[in-house]
């Protein structure tokens, strides 16, 4: 069983009536709220947060890409995941990922993330996400009903880039190269492991399932509502007649470790409303964008849209107590969290779990404990979970990585 | 009523549903971003005219959305609809994204166009009064914004609400679908390139504006004016985005007149 550390960076300081004065965290936040030094601060804890959850025995960190969002203050992930590179030993650097089709041209992609795998020494877990409605065409104006199209195209793109030994032409509906030749190549080999970020769209399990990529859900509503989406992911590994490995699949968790229960809402209940009532504030209609989802897709979701609509919409009026019934936070005592995460990871059935230990607006100070009471106290406990089981999706390092210090000059 | 048919086009690339009536000279209707709901005018105009009203590729109970990149595409899939159902030359009423369309074909496929409608149409931009994104706006804003007087009998009569919740459903389905195929050709900015190419249409236009418009406001009238020589304009009182489902009459009266000068 593995466990990595992940980490949103979220914008720390939205005020207290930012839901009421504001329509969305996202697209359109006003630049006012914004403070530079505020975000100094911040991206440097959240740097030391990751870098200690790579010391304390994480198997991975990960970060992901968000644009406009106050909640993700990472445009660029790899910006991130180069510190990390540099700053960590062993763990796995999971960038969780790159939107294919913002970038132009995609093997924009291939080369930084070669360029990471190289720097960390085959530590790189290319993560390939479509990106959020939000992301891709409010912020960056694609074309809802050709992103998915354009993204496989990237994809198509920067996996050959990676593996076809000679230089290329590459003549795509939306790119169109004369010469595709990347430098630097990745180090692993055939390329880095593909993770690939999902909501519950059909096409994305049948396409990880065929092509054996991790299906990772990365939900805010934690394992009950993850029950659904993660079941439509293995009777699809089931219907194609695979394996069911639980490493074929990842899911993300909000996570609150105290030295007792009620410790943990005294730690954690603050930072969880911040997160769900600021965090989350995002308009609606950003968030349904006609073309974004498949027409299969849409049908398949229509009888629930009343019912998610008017989820979204209780979110106000939820409490602590409310969060850790319902599964969104897994939160208290190390022995509490262990009983439950053991239940989570069986039921869905995952080999990774991706945890948020830093959420909302929560200090650094207790950022800390919780890496550390988990890893101590929590981690430990699940590790020799599906022992029977081959993690095929997982980075292969070189023997004798090339360490910072030997590489100062002092 | 109308007659529905259905016609494959290109083999099969284009399946398209469409909807005829009355005799005379032909006159085709290009609909907008929210599709084709025949409504009375059509039945003012089949009086005089036989018209053919299609549901564009991707629209209602038509397919072919995949092979339309761009508006080149969607103006010449107009001249091949037109030679699948027997059309050597029409008159043109296009509406909101349809005008944009029938704009784009009277340039491209000229031979096919007899005289031009051009109503609320997109196709411009301009940075100090934005086209609407109505592809996102939330359904009680673009009501708004479309029409002047949400409550009046003409509204009621074209636009039946959904009575059960089925009918809800696959309202909110065929509206996600209609405006998933207008985003190809209008999100984010519906400037594809109109204005670099308006100056080609030769065919006499009427220009039709709704004046409280709150998707394309009335001031784009004079881009298309300014680009078309042959160009009249007529502004409609009291009616915004969708002056042919407020004021049919009105909107009919105009349009015989300006055909028949």
């Amino acid at each position: 069983m593995k466990f990595e550390f992940f980490h949103l960076m979220p914008y720390p300081e939205l005020p207290d009536d930012f839901k009421e004065k504001h329509q969305s965290v996202w697209v359109d936040p006003h630049s006012s709220l914004f403070d530079p030094e505020v975000a100094h601060r911040a991206y440097n804890e959240y740097l030391d947060e990751l870098e200690y959850a790579a010391e304390v025995g994480f198997d991975g960190i990960c970060v992901n890409e968000h644009h406009a969002n106050a909640y993700g203050m990472m445009p660029s992930p790899n910006l991130m995941a180069s510190a990390l590179a540099r700053n960590t030993k062993d763990a796995a650097i999971v960038v969780m990922g790159n939107s294919l089709a913002l970038y132009n041209p995609p093997t924009r992609v291939a080369e930084e993330f070669a360029m990471l795998d190289c720097i960390s020494g085959g530590r790189l877990v290319a993560g390939f996400p479509v990106g959020t409605p939000m992301d891709t065409t409010l912020a960056y104006g694609q074309v809802p009903v050709t992103l998915r199209e354009k993204y496989m195209e990237a994809h198509d793109l920067v996996m050959r880039a990676w593996q076809d030994p000679e230089p290329f032409a590459f003549n795509g509906k939306y790119t169109q190269l004369r010469y595709v030749n990347i430098w630097p190549r990745p180090l692993q080999k055939p390329h880095p492991p593909i993770w690939i970020p999902g909501g519950g769209s059909l096409e994305t399990w049948e396409w990880c399932a065929r092509v054996g990529y991790l299906y990772a859900y990365l939900s805010y509503f934690g394992y009950q509502r993850g029950m659904q989406t993660m079941k439509g992911f293995w009777d699809e590994v089931e219907r194609q007649g695979l394996e069911p490995n639980p490493y074929h699949a990842g899911f993300l968790q909000f996570i609150g470790v105290s030295e007792t229960d009620e410790q943990a809402e005294k730690d954690y209940a603050g930072a969880a409303d911040y997160f769900y009532n600021r965090c989350l504030h995002i308009a609606p209609h950003f968030a349904n964008i006609p073309g974004y989802t498949s027409l299969r897709t849409v049908k398949a979701q229509l009888p629930s849209m009343v019912q998610q609509a008017s989820q979204m919409a209780e979110i106000s009026t939820l409490k602590w107590k409310d969060f850790v019934d319902r599964g969104y936070i897994v939160a208290g005592s190390p022995a509490t969290v262990r009983e439950q995460l053991k239940d989570v990871i069986q039921n869905l059935r995952v080999g990774h779990l991706m945890v948020l230990l830093h959420f909302g607006n929560l200090n650094k100070e207790t950022v800390t404990k919780n890496t550390q009471l988990f890893a101590t106290e929590v981690m430990p406990y699940l590790k020799d979970m599906w022992p029977e089981y081959e993690d095929k999706w997982w980075i292969n390092p070189v023997n004798q990585p090339v360490q910072r210090e030997l590489a100062r000059v002092n | 009523m109308p007659d529905e048919k259905r016609v494959s086009i290109r083999d099969g690339l284009y399946e398209i549903r469409y909807f005829t009536a009355g005799q005379g000279e032909p006159l085709l209707f290009l609909h907008g971003s929210g599709g084709l709901t025949w409504a009375r005018f059509l039945d003012e105009l089949a009086k005089d005219y036989a018209v053919t009203a299609p549901e564009h590729p991707g629209y209602g109970e038509s397919s072919g959305l995949d092979a339309l990149d761009d508006m080149t595409d969607f103006a010449l899939y107009v001249g091949d609809f037109c030679d699948a159902v027997g059309i050597e030359r029409a008159h043109v009423i296009g509406h909101s994204l349809g005008g944009m369309l029938a704009a784009e074909a009277a340039i491209l496929q000229a031979e096919y166009v007899n005289k031009l409608v051009i109503c609320n149409a997109i196709g411009f931009w301009r940075d100090e009064t934005p086209v609407l994104d109505y592809i996102i706006t939330p359904p009680e804003q673009l009501m708004a914004a479309a029409f002047h007087d949400l409550e009046s009998p003409a509204v009621a009569e074209a636009f039946k609400a959904p009575e059960t919740g089925e009918e809800m459903q696959q309202m909110l389905y065929e509206r996600t679908k209609s405006f998933m195929a207008a985003g190809k050709f209008a999100w984010p900015i519906p400037d594809r390139g109109l204005k670099r190419r308006i100056h080609r249409i030769k065919a006499p236009t009427l220009i039709v504006w709704g004046e409280h418009d709150g998707l394309v406001p009335p001031v784009y009238v004079e881009d298309f004016q300014s680009g078309i020589k042959n160009s009249k304009v007529l502004i409609m009182k009291d009616v915004a985005h969708m002056p042919m489902y407020e004021d049919p009459d009105g909107f009919v009266g105009a349009v015989k007149d300006f055909l028949k000068d």
